[in-house]
């Protein structure tokens, strides 16, 4: 039974914003947008950039996930299907599950795919590349997962994705660390053992622990 | 006693600007939080009498 | 979340209602404030007049009287905020979550005096005015932290919501913390090699210790005042209307 409404909420998001595109495409512009910026701002020098270029996209897809999570519960707190999904008996922190893997899967892992050709115009060496890459895979689900606690307790609040931004990024510090630090380890020449297997422990202690206070804080909010 | 004279107190070997920096700074952070509870307290006990003053013009 | 209903009536749990707590705070307020300018006091003449110069670092040490303090009271106050949050989450009790919205801003006052004294400190020290260090960056994100606190607070208006949501922010932000010190010190070891935090490596002679220690002390009190202070203040804003208020004000 669980099961079944994870399954059909999954879907149903995923419907849902392939009808919206825009809302993800424009994630994904910014994202690369962002990481264009950089070299504008910091001059073309390739050594440079090299250095900077994965801490770089890095903090772009960190700041590229706060901006969609707005939109994680706010249309449906808005017509009222939230406040169903409370009411159902599958438990709720299943159906936030749901609705986040339904949100990296249109809005963040497009930004994954298209990281390593950005690498790549950063001049960054194929072999961190394709650690940046893993890294970001790994990452970007715990960004969301976090950033769904944070889009729950901003529901319908004034100053919403901005304050969202500002009560989740401190909790991301951790793997930004890592994961950047992945990439410039490699860069270095050092092992990644420990950088993935840190990230890895994140990524299941939010999968576990995000959806259930992603929940409480639904019920904060709707109470 | 460390210090020879009032200037040499000031002066703090040459570090003046450093340790009067931050005990100025902390002072001036204290005081203005105290300033800021105390003019909170103020602003909601006068918001209390009004509405006191409202509740007594309704019954 | 499960809402626990307690009923107690006697003993100390009479100051669980924010009219019994109101005037016990107002009687508390200003020994904590005598305590802290006593304590400040004596602690500040060990740390001018008694303890010696640093071999190291000359008089600009003297900064340690106020940056450890405030860095321990901003750590602390985080610890007891999330505790007051989640004894009114789990209890549903009113005062514990206006506890909690009193100790904020004190904490981030320690977070921000922690944070100016540290580079202040620095700068003679090290010579620049920031070391991305740590602790320095830790202190950095708590002050973060607490400023997420106050807003998500001040942006919702029903205040039950507002309440209950700063409160779970604040438990989440603090299993968070450990995770989030432990990543950043290890981020530090790795890019710049054996870098030396500006309390690390000194040796603290008694008095200086002494010193520090009274004006922790000192640091507790003032907290504490101000906390029961503010905490009034947010009674009465909250209970403005209020019988037993309009008596207590009047």
């Amino acid at each position: 039974m669980t099961a079944t409404a994870f399954w059909t909420l999954l879907k149903r998001d995923l419907l849902l914003a392939l009808r919206r595109r825009a809302d993800v495409l424009t994630t994904f512009f910014f994202f690369v947008i962002v990481v264009s910026l950089f070299p504008l701002g910091v001059g073309p020098e390739s050594d440079l950039l090299r250095s900077i270029a994965p801490g770089v996209i890095w903090v772009a897809a960190l700041l590229a996930s706060m901006l969609g999570l707005n939109r994680l519960f706010a249309s449906d707190f808005a017509d009222g299907t939230l406040e169903q999904m409370l009411l159902t008996p599958a438990p709720l922190g299943v159906l936030v599950l749901a609705k986040v893997l339904a949100h990296w899967l249109v809005a963040e892992l497009p930004l994954v795919m298209v990281a390593p050709l950005l690498g790549l115009q950063l001049d960054i060496s194929t072999e961190v590349v394709k650690v940046m890459w893993v890294t970001l895979l790994l990452g970007t689900p715990t960004l969301s997962l976090l950033g769904a606690i944070g889009a729950a307790l901003t529901l319908g609040v004034r100053g919403g994705g901005p304050l969202l931004s500002l009560l989740v990024l401190p909790l991301c510090v951790p793997v930004l660390i890592f994961g950047a630090g992945a990439a410039s380890a490699v860069a270095a020449g050092q092992d990644v053992q420990a950088h993935l297997s840190l990230l890895t422990g994140f990524l299941l202690c939010a999968l576990v622990l995000a959806p259930v206070g992603a929940a409480a804080a639904l019920r904060i909010a709707l109470d | 006693m460390n210090w020879g004279s009032a200037q040499a107190f000031f002066d703090m070997g040459g570090y003046g600007l450093y340790v009067w920096g931050s005990y100025g700074m902390t002072a001036l952070g204290i005081l203005l939080e105290f300033y800021l509870v105390r003019r909170r307290r103020r602003m909601a006990e006068a918001q209390s009498h009004r509405r006191q003053l409202l509740d007594e013009d309704n019954t | 979340m499960e809402r626990v209903e307690v009923q107690r009536s006697g003993g100390i749990w009479r100051y669980a209602a924010p009219a019994a707590f109101y005037p016990l705070a107002g009687k508390l307020a200003p020994w904590f404030f005598a305590l802290a300018i006593v304590l400040t006091v004596v602690g500040l003449y060990i740390g001018f007049f008694v303890a010696p110069t640093d071999f190291q670092q000359g008089e600009s040490y003297r900064i340690i009287f106020i940056h450890v303090p405030a860095a321990w009271m901003s750590m602390f106050l985080y610890l007891i905020m999330a505790f007051w949050c989640g004894v009114g989450l789990v209890f549903n009790t009113r005062l514990s979550f206006m506890m909690a919205s009193a100790l904020a801003p004190t904490g981030a006052l320690m977070t921000f005096i922690a944070l100016w004294t540290g580079s202040f400190w620095g700068r003679p020290t090290w010579g620049t005015w920031w070391e991305w260090d740590a602790r320095m960056t830790s202190e950095l994100i708590l002050l973060f932290l607490y400023i997420g606190f106050m807003s998500l607070h001040a942006a919702i208006d029903e205040v039950r919501r507002a309440d209950r949501a700063a409160a779970l922010l604040a438990l989440v932000g603090v299993i968070n913390v450990p995770i989030i010190y432990y990543s950043v010190k290890w981020w530090n070891t790795l890019h710049q090699g054996a870098s030396v935090s500006v309390t690390a490596g000194s040796k603290m002679a008694p008095l200086m210790l002494q010193g520090m220690l009274i004006m922790s002390l000192a640091a507790w009190m003032y907290c504490i005042a101000v906390a029961l202070m503010r905490v009034r203040a947010i009674i009465v804003e909250r209970e403005a209307g209020a019988a037993w208020l309009n008596e207590a004000v009047a």
